[in-house]
């Protein structure tokens, strides 16, 4: 075994995996995660462990690998994170704890994320349960959205005894993680399905169906329902558009509306009522995660080619490198430096092509990146009969527009506290994608965390 | 889960049923629509609220079947349940936020064309219950399409009934009565028309001639009806709405009908695209007797 390198992860073979909606990624089995393991250096002073937004005592939980105690690997894991089968999946690990990890200055880091997932699923698929608080404070605080942000924030007040509901616009919990990231990627039934109800069983409640600023105002629920402190975590879940011709003609959807279709409706499975056009030539326009998911989706629903647009080149591809390496596996084409500057339609209304532009990149500007400037004279049309705008999100102005007092700013994110989640109202909290715009599972799941600590000080105190 | 604690038939392909759900009966204003899902497997499907009753906690819907699920929503009966009921989503009408006294001064005509006629009954009623009494013409296809006439009446202050076929009082569209109405030297503030897209589309060009200000509430293809999903998008003016935030209700002058015409076929099933043209061209005339 070589040291330096990971131990590999077997993965489904691409040319089988671009039609169906199995998990791309098989996990590590107990052999493969202790030879993993081994590779740890258990560190006194573990930088990984700062890099991890909800501090996992990581050489703590790896050592127990080692040994081939997942069981109890999975209590100190447990301890800091509430959802780890779903951060061991889908985490920019790259960045985070693996980032910092000393393995990786001279060889590859250790595989912190896969360990992680294979310690979660071993207890998951035992039917191991977290640890419940044992005494209840019966004060009651509601957590609005059910994302990974909302879910860390109860999980961890119900620990500290307190009485938690957690209030959802949509039929399900979960989130991004039901709605968004596909079952290929992040099963839903065997893997969310069993974190939120891990969460439930530390006595947390889930009221789905209620839309906050509309069912009920955060007002209400403090002034009439005896919630003594409230938690947003409503997410960052508004799509935009580009705002060119055609862009509300027939095939032209967002990559929310595409993924919910297919993710939280599940319109993929015959047995579904939910329709969806998964469209024969789609193009995915943008170039992060979400565009990814978007065509690596279409292209199982059984699109004939998918093409991502994105108007500077590779290097400056805001997706994960993983996820980019896996579209391109599975033959998803990428036409980078071009961006769409309309949208045709036939006399139904139906998209028939689009016209893009080709860029090239300029001078760098403040920020250090290369803007893209148009090349005159190039433009060109792209057949296509489905296009899927991926250009992000921005937070949903229904809770701060129906919530006196709270303040936001300028990209209409709630203004709060990174230590505490404190907002301007008092007794109000808020975190994850709603505060900071769209991020990542795991800084939401931090955010979530401060507050619950941040929300216990209050109302002690108070 | 939501009970429903009445279904009953108004018309062969029109049915109303009252569900029990207290979040949204106690917040809910006129204008507003809720999402219903049947069971696991089923889709949302968005309709406008009808009337409430908020100390019992329930909201009533009025449904026409279209497709599968509207389909499949019919066979349900009094003490089965939905899994999912979700509201209320929308803007209230803007006649809830007016100041009392300047709506007394105004006269509004309300214009509901088939089903149209269902959400339009709670603003009416509304407005009754403060003293205004609008105007309001009913029009459907054939006599037997007529619906909520007896609840109509008891709310409006003067009720004009039309049918396409003549088959019952007045013959022709609702258009045809606004344009005698005005001849006749009624002048309206304000007209709120609620129906086919086709129809609204034509009071609209009506209206916009006749210098009335016309609300029209919009029924896109909705998924999530909260602002995440953007299917509902409108052109409204030079703008893209989301008609599940921004609307149902928006300026009807404003409105581009012709581009929400067509993308409202983008799902439509066989069976809807047959219905879709029956609602809004020919009806083959069924007689069944109301079950309400
Ligand atoms: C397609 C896609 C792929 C992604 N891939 C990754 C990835 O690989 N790795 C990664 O780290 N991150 C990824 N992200 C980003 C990540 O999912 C988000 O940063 C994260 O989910 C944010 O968590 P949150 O709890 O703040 O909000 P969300 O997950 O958005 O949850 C918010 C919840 O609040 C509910 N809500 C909103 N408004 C209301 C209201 N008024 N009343 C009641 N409920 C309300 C929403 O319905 C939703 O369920 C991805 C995102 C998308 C869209
Ligand atoms: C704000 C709003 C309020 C509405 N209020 C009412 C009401 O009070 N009573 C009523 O009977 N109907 C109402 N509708 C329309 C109703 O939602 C559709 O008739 C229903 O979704 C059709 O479903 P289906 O499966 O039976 O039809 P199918 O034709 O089989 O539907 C196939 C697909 O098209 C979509 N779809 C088809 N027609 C429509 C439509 N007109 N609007 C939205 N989606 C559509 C469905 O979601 C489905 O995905 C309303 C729609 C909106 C958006
Ligand atoms: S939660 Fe994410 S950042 Fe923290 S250890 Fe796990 S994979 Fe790394
Ligand atoms: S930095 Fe790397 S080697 Fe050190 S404890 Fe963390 S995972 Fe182990
Ligand atoms: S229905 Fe999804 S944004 Fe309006």
């Amino acid at each position: 075994m070589d040291v330096m390198k990971k131990v590999p992860v077997r993965e489904q073979d691409p040319k089988v995996r671009a039609h169906n909606f199995d998990e791309v990624c098989l996990g590590y089995n107990k052999e493969e995660a202790m030879e993993e393991a081994s590779r740890c250096l258990n560190c006194k002073n573990a930088q990984c462990v700062t890099a991890c937004p909800v501090s996992i005592d990581i050489p703590g939980f790896i050592s127990k690998v080692k040994e081939g105690d997942f069981e109890e690997a999975g209590y100190v894991i447990g301890k800091s994170s509430a959802l780890p089968a779903i951060c061991g999946r889908v985490c920019p690990q790259e960045t985070q704890c693996e980032g910092k990890c000393i393995r990786g200055i001279k060889g590859e880091a250790v595989s912190i994320g896969k360990l992680e997932r294979f310690v979660a699923d071993y207890g998951r698929e035992r039917g191991i349960k977290p640890k419940k608080s044992e005494v209840s404070n019966g004060r009651k605080v509601a957590v609005i959205g059910s994302g990974p942000s909302g879910l860390t924030c109860a999980g961890d007040l119900a620990k500290m005894g307190y009485d938690v509901t957690i209030f959802e616009a949509l039929h399900e919990p979960g989130g991004v993680l039901v709605y968004g990231i596909p079952e290929f990627r992040l099963p839903k039934d065997d893997v969310v399905k069993k974190e939120i109800e891990n969460v439930q069983s530390l006595g947390v409640k889930i009221e789905t169906n209620v839309v906050i600023g509309k069912s009920v105002t955060i007002d209400e629920l403090m002034d009439k329902e005896g919630y003594e402190a409230v938690y947003i975590g409503s997410g960052a879940g508004l799509p935009m558009f580009m705002g060119i011709p055609g862009e509300t003609a027939s095939g032209v959807y967002s990559a929310n509306e595409y993924l919910t279709r297919s993710n939280l409706m599940k319109a993929f499975r015959d047995d579904y009522d939910t329709p969806i056009n998964p469209g024969n030539k789609v193009v995915v326009v943008g170039g992060g995660n979400v565009a990814m998911d978007a065509a690596r989706t279409a292209l199982r629903l059984g699109a004939g080619d998918v093409h991502i647009v994105y108007r500077r080149s590779e290097e400056e591809l805001p997706a994960r490198a993983e996820e980019v390496h896996h579209a391109k596996e599975e033959g998803i084409i990428f036409d980078l430096l071009t961006n769409p500057t309309e949208i045709l339609t036939d006399e139904n209304g139906w998209v028939c092509g689009m016209k893009c532009i080709r860029m090239e990149l300029g001078e760098p500007d403040e920020s250090g990146r290369r803007s893209p400037v148009v090349i005159p004279g190039s433009e060109f049309t792209i057949d296509v009969d489905t296009v899927i705008m991926s250009l992000g999100t921005s937070p949903n102005p229904l809770i701060s527009s129906t919530t006196e007092g709270l303040e936001t700013n300028r990209r209409k994110c709630i203004v709060a506290s990174e230590e505490d989640g404190k907002t301007s109202k008092p007794g109000v909290f808020a975190g994850g994608d709603a505060v900071t715009g769209a991020a990542t599972v795991i800084l939401a799941m931090g955010a979530g965390k401060a507050a619950a600590k941040g929300i216990d000080e209050y109302l002690r105190n108070k | 889960m939501y009970k429903i604690l009445k279904a009953c038939n108004l018309a062969s392909n029109i049915f109303l049923m009252d569900v029990e759900a207290e979040r949204v009966a106690k917040a809910c204003e006129p204008g507003q629509f809720v999402i219903v899902k049947i069971d696991e497997k089923g889709e949302r499907i968005p309709l406008t609220i009808c009337d409430y009753d908020r100390e019992k906690g329930t909201v009533t819907i009025v449904v026409q079947t279209v497709g599968a699920s509207t389909t499949r929503m019919q066979n349900l009966k009094a003490g089965d349940s939905f899994r999912d009921f979700v509201g209320p989503l929308g803007k209230p009408s803007e006649l809830v936020n007016e100041d009392i006294d300047e709506l007394k001064k105004k006269k509004i005509l309300f214009v509901g064309g088939g089903l149209g006629t269902a959400p339009v009954y709670p603003q009416v009623k509304w407005l009754h219950k403060r003293g205004i009494d609008a105007d309001v013409i009913v029009g459907a296809k054939t006599r037997d399409l007529v619906i909520l006439e007896d609840e109509m009446k008891e709310v409006a202050g003067n009720l004009y009934i039309t049918t396409d076929d003549g088959s019952y009082q007045r013959k022709g569209m609702v258009t045809e009565v606004i344009k005698d109405l005005t001849s006749a030297g009624n002048k309206y503030d304000l007209c709120v028309a609620i129906g086919p897209m086709i129809m609204m589309k034509f009071v609209c060009i009506l209206t916009k001639e006749l210098g009335i200000p016309t609300v029209v509430s919009m029924n896109p293809i909705m998924v999530d009806g909260t602002g995440m999903c953007g299917a509902c998008r409108l052109i409204v003016g030079d703008e893209v709405k989301f008609a599940c935030v921004d609307g149902p209700e928006f300026d009807g002058h404003l409105v581009d009908f012709d581009q929400a015409m067509k993308r409202q076929n983008l799902y439509k099933t066989e069976e809807g695209r047959a219905m879709l043209k029956e609602q809004e061209g020919e009806h083959n005339g069924c007689h069944e007797k109301s079950t309400c």
